[in-house]
């Protein structure tokens, strides 16, 4: 499944109940009131978990967070540093 | 004195002190005066009579807390709306208070115009972000930058005297449906002058709210802040942590209101990275802080004062721990606060000693004065004080006291839940859920819950051949009631457990849920 299709899946499933109408991929998130505080500590984890990334505290904004594009701009740069950093430590 | 003297007294002595600061925008005492006049004075021309009630409608900006004083300067009452609340809501409280004008934006405006047919006496909205001036049906839709930009900056002629309604409050009632607590100027100006006082607050302070206007905490963020010639930093909600870190460091906040949700959601987080040299105190409400976030407050802030609160909007607060007090008796809400006597009573209504399980009573000028025209549920909370003509405020709290007269909050008199602080009525989430095609039954319960105080759970059961599942039961819920009200547990039973009279048996329910 594509990045955005599954993190589009994350979401529906877990602050939508499974209704997904209304929601494009640049849909912010706090102004469709769909993710609260706790909301977004459950985001993050599951980011965490399912990615294997690792978020600084200064990555925890909206700017990395707050829209099904945004999440996935977010993903790839963190996917792509772990990657270019197991590389580095494997060479 | 009146409310709206807050800001005058402010705007006259620090008139370019920055009073606000709402994410980008920073304005003086003299500029949100300014446009507290111009809205005030839009709002007399658009044909607001004094005592009128405004609904104001808006997320945490500027726009709602310019609202909030330009309608008290118009003579008028205002009520803030959760900015959360679904239409049908919006128009049960927009009837049940008359509200002749309401406040809002052009993004809540879909949500606005399903509930403006029936609303006869609603004749006004000012619409922050509005295109032009236009006619919904017998309405008026006025841009509220229009009126900023045309209207008289002078202050309107002043109407009130301190005895007049200065705000309705919403609150959860046992009913289901919502009461509006009537709250006077004076109300608002002791409660303030009390608060103030022991939080020891002073014109450097810079007070960080992130908690709705809606809610009277939030609410008394703003008024103190003016009254004290503060600066509030106004967020509209907390989600992200780090943007609250920058904000705390570079706004150099003072004052830190938390609710035990957001300290907890903090404390996840590893703080010891961060210095916050200008922060002096945080502030608790609604259940008492859970003993180890106050230890672990206390570690990471041991210079910060850490005031352990406890209060309701109909007297708005009843009581603070001193913050010396707060490793002696950690479970404490504290005593009354000043120019305000609390004591328990049993069943009765004899004052009971130290140890004894009975009501909280507070006696006070912030004291509401009931709940608008609901006569017969104020007679219940308001009874009559040693004065003649005096009411004393019956809270339906528990409460015991210690030997020193520290109160300790032991649960509910009634079946109302209080999640977040704020209070929620069981049968207001019950009468959604059985709205819900399929539903058979539904009851609705606290549970304990460390960080909410209490968590909302709610039991149902299925007609026969309904396949509901718990999304379809938590999705129906979102879309009818406000965030705080929307169950975090929910599960399905068979049968509901009944009493002798056929009545849904919450007790029942909840035992065999512990035992499972």
């Amino acid at each position: 499944m594509q990045l955005r299709q599954q993190l589009r899946q994350f979401i529906v499933d877990n602050f939508l109940y499974g209704r997904a109408s209304g929601l494009a991929d640049d849909t912010s998130f706090l102004d469709a009131g769909i993710i609260d505080s706790t909301g977004v500590l459950e985001l993050i984890s599951h980011l965490e978990q399912t990615y294997s990334v690792h978020m600084e505290d200064h990555e925890l904004v909206p700017d990395n967070l707050d829209s099904i594009n945004k999440l996935a701009a977010f993903l790839k740069r963190k996917t792509k540093q772990r990657d270019a950093g197991a590389i580095h430590n494997a060479s | 004195m009146q409310v709206e003297e807050f800001l005058e007294r402010s705007a006259e002595r620090l008139p370019g002190k920055t009073a606000l600061v709402c994410g980008p925008r920073r304005l003086s005492y003299k500029e949100i005066e300014s446009q507290c006049n111009r809205l005030a004075n839009g709002l007399l021309s658009a044909g607001l009579a004094r005592w009128d009630r405004v609904a104001v409608y808006l997320d945490n900006s500027v726009e709602a807390a310019v609202a909030v004083f330009a309608i008290l300067k118009a003579g008028g009452v205002f009520l803030v709306v959760n900015p959360t609340t679904k239409a049908e809501k919006l128009a049960y409280v927009l009837n049940d208070c008359r509200a002749t004008a309401l406040i809002t934006s052009a993004e809540k405006l879909d949500r606005v115009r399903e509930c403006l047919a029936q609303r006869p006496h609603l004749k006004v909205l000012i619409v922050a972000g509005a295109a032009e001036e236009q006619q919904i049906g017998d309405k008026r839709l006025l841009p509220l930058e229009g009126i900023l930009a045309c209207a008289s900056e002078q202050r309107p002629v002043k109407r009130s005297i301190d005895i007049d309604l200065a705000a309705l409050i919403y609150t959860s009632g046992s009913t289901g449906k919502p009461k509006g607590v009537m709250v006077t100027h004076l109300n608002i100006v002791s409660a303030a002058t009390s608060i103030t006082s022991y939080l020891e607050n002073t014109t450097a302070d810079v007070i960080l709210n992130l908690l709705p206007l809606s809610f009277d905490y939030g609410l008394y963020q703003l008024l103190m802040a003016f009254k004290i010639g503060g600066t509030l930093v106004l967020e509209p909600s907390f989600a992200y942590f780090y943007p609250l870190i920058e904000t705390l460091v570079r706004e150099q906040v003072t004052g830190l209101p938390l609710v035990p949700t957001i300290a907890s959601i903090l404390l996840q987080h590893d703080l010891s990275k961060y210095s916050f040299p200008h922060l002096q105190y945080i502030t608790n409400t609604a259940a008492a802080l859970p003993t180890q976030q106050i230890r672990d407050l206390r570690r990471l802030f041991p210079q910060v004062k850490i005031y352990s609160m406890y209060g309701l909007t109909e007297c708005k607060r009843v009581s603070y721990l001193p913050p010396a007090q707060i490793d002696v008796r950690p479970g404490s809400v504290g005593r009354g606060m000043p120019n305000e006597e609390v004591y328990i009573v049993d069943e009765n209504g004899n004052r009971v000693g130290p140890g004894v399980v009975g009501e909280l009573v507070v006696r006070g000028s912030n004291v509401m004065k009931g709940y608008w025209e609901l006569p017969e549920e104020t007679e219940r909370v308001l009874k009559p004080g040693p004065f003649p003509g005096e009411k004393v405020l019956y809270t339906g709290d528990l409460f015991t006291s210690d030997a020193e007269g520290y109160l300790y909050w032991v649960g509910r008199k009634d079946d109302i839940i209080k999640t977040r602080g704020e209070k929620v009525s069981p049968k207001e989430v019950e009468d959604v859920l059985y709205s819900l095609p399929g539903i058979a039954d539904a009851a609705v319960v606290g549970v304990p819950d460390e960080v909410l105080g209490s968590a909302i759970k709610a039991y149902v059961t299925q007609m026969p051949g309904a396949r509901l599942s718990e999304q379809d039961v938590l999705r129906h819920c979102r879309e009818h009631l406000e965030d705080l009200m929307v169950p975090k547990f929910i599960e399905f039973r068979d049968r509901m457990p009944t009493t002798q009279n056929g009545k849904i048996n919450k007790r029942a329910l909840t035992e065999v849920g512990a035992l499972e």
